[in-house]
């Protein structure tokens, strides 16, 4: 690698997070926003959850917000409202980095998908589904990506057991219907 | 490490005929032992070692390793055994010819190890019979061998014509569909099995 990062055409040098802070406040005039403060420094929103389009199409088409890194959530049980969804953007014509997070209750949480703003969004939202049972209105093809299918729990949130609950019920039913279809293959009838 | 015990200590009040021929097929069986390698996890690097030519599992004879579980002898679960991994694991073993054995390499595949979670399989012998246990994460090739040398053993023990001969063993026979139901080796479901545990009795599976 050479000792310094080429310049992109266009791109104008930000040092800090002054830079992309303006930016952002610039591209979100209008649009009721709270700026938060986190430890580690990132320009951090919050939002309202019925702005989350707005936000976010405004964060791409305007501040330059080209590419979204993760969509996660946290769970703040028992404490309501109990999740925060959090979206990260990363930026890489100005190369910073914003974080959006908007608060949702903990009875049957949901938030609009951006699935059409970065259709590879699709995937974290399936995961942010499947970990923490936040429902993402108009994905099309919300289902969990690590657990199995027909699983009925969701893993990361506060109150679920590290152990899990009956972790083997699928395999256990699997099992089950495997036997009853042909019993050749149990290797115990004693 | 103990050793087992060797195979002519059981050799007292059978006929040399059947012996001689338990002998030869064990000798057979215990010097063609193919794997099936199912590497799930960082277990399966140190199975690429074991069968590469610097420990060389070929020298006992188990070195085609075949990616089909039609031509596979012995199972070596190396890694971390998922639930929804499970059931694939579960058919490949069923998929395997008789006799077949299995061997739980690394701690995951012998009691979870470290992964003490909802999503991995506590011990592959709730889903499988298990012949050797190798401890280690990962265990070294060195230790893996020992396993397949202690299989070795254990398949010297094994008396499949007696079993044969006696036929009350070989007696799981599906007369319906002609097929045994159970092959004369097969091995014994351990203690942690579902069919001799019973649901209520399996901490886990606390509503």
């Amino acid at each position: 690698m050479s000792a310094t990062a080429p310049e992109r055409a266009g791109a104008p040098a930000t040092s800090g997070s002054s830079g992309t802070a303006a930016r952002v406040a610039a591209a979100l005039a209008g649009v009721p926003h709270t700026l938060v403060h986190p430890a580690d420094g990132m320009v951090s929103l919050e939002i309202e959850t019925a702005a989350v389009n707005e936000v976010m199409s405004r964060l791409r088409d305007r501040a330059g917000f080209d590419s979204n890194t993760f969509v996660t959530a946290v769970d703040r049980f028992p404490d309501e409202p109990r999740f925060i969804v959090l979206w990260q953007f990363l930026s890489t014509t100005h190369n910073d980095r914003v974080r959006v997070q908007t608060r949702v209750p903990g009875d049957a949480p949901h938030v609009p998908t951006i699935t059409h703003l970065w259709i590879g969004t699709a995937y974290f939202e399936r995961e942010c589904y499947d970990m923490f049972g936040i429902r993402f209105d108009g994905h099309a093809g919300l289902k969990r990506l690590l657990m199995p299918d027909g699983y009925e729990h969701h893993p990361l949130r506060k109150d679920f057991p590290h152990q899990g609950i009956e972790p083997d019920r699928l395999y256990r039913e699997w099992d089950n219907r495997r036997r009853e279809r042909s019993p050749l293959r149990t290797e115990s009838q004693t | 490490m103990g050793s087992l015990k060797p195979a002519d200590a059981h050799a007292t009040d059978e006929g040399f005929f059947v012996t001689q021929l338990d002998w030869l097929v064990n000798w057979g069986r215990k010097n063609s032992m193919w794997p099936m390698p199912l590497g799930l996890s960082c277990c399966g690097i140190e199975l690429m070692a074991m069968i590469g030519p610097k420990f060389d599992i070929a020298r006992f004879g188990a070195e085609a390793a075949r990616f089909s579980p039609r031509q596979c002898d012995v199972m070596i679960v190396a890694g971390t055994l998922t639930w929804k991994m499970a059931e694939a694991a579960r058919l490949i073993y069923d998929q395997m010819p008789d006799p077949k054995w299995v061997v739980a390499m690394g701690v995951c595949s012998s009691s979870g190890g470290m992964y003490d979670s909802y999503s991995v399989v506590q011990g592959i012998d709730m889903i499988l019979p298990v012949d050797v246990y190798v401890p280690g994460c990962p265990p070294r090739p060195d230790a893996v061998i020992d396993a397949l040398m202690k299989l070795q053993k254990k398949i010297e023990r094994e008396r499949p014509f007696q079993l044969l001969l006696q036929g009350d063993v070989v007696g799981e026979y599906d007369q319906g569909t002609k097929r045994f139901l159970r092959a004369p080796n097969h091995a014994v479901p351990t203690t942690r099995s579902h069919e001799v545990l019973p649901p209520e009795g399996n901490p886990r599976s606390k509503a």
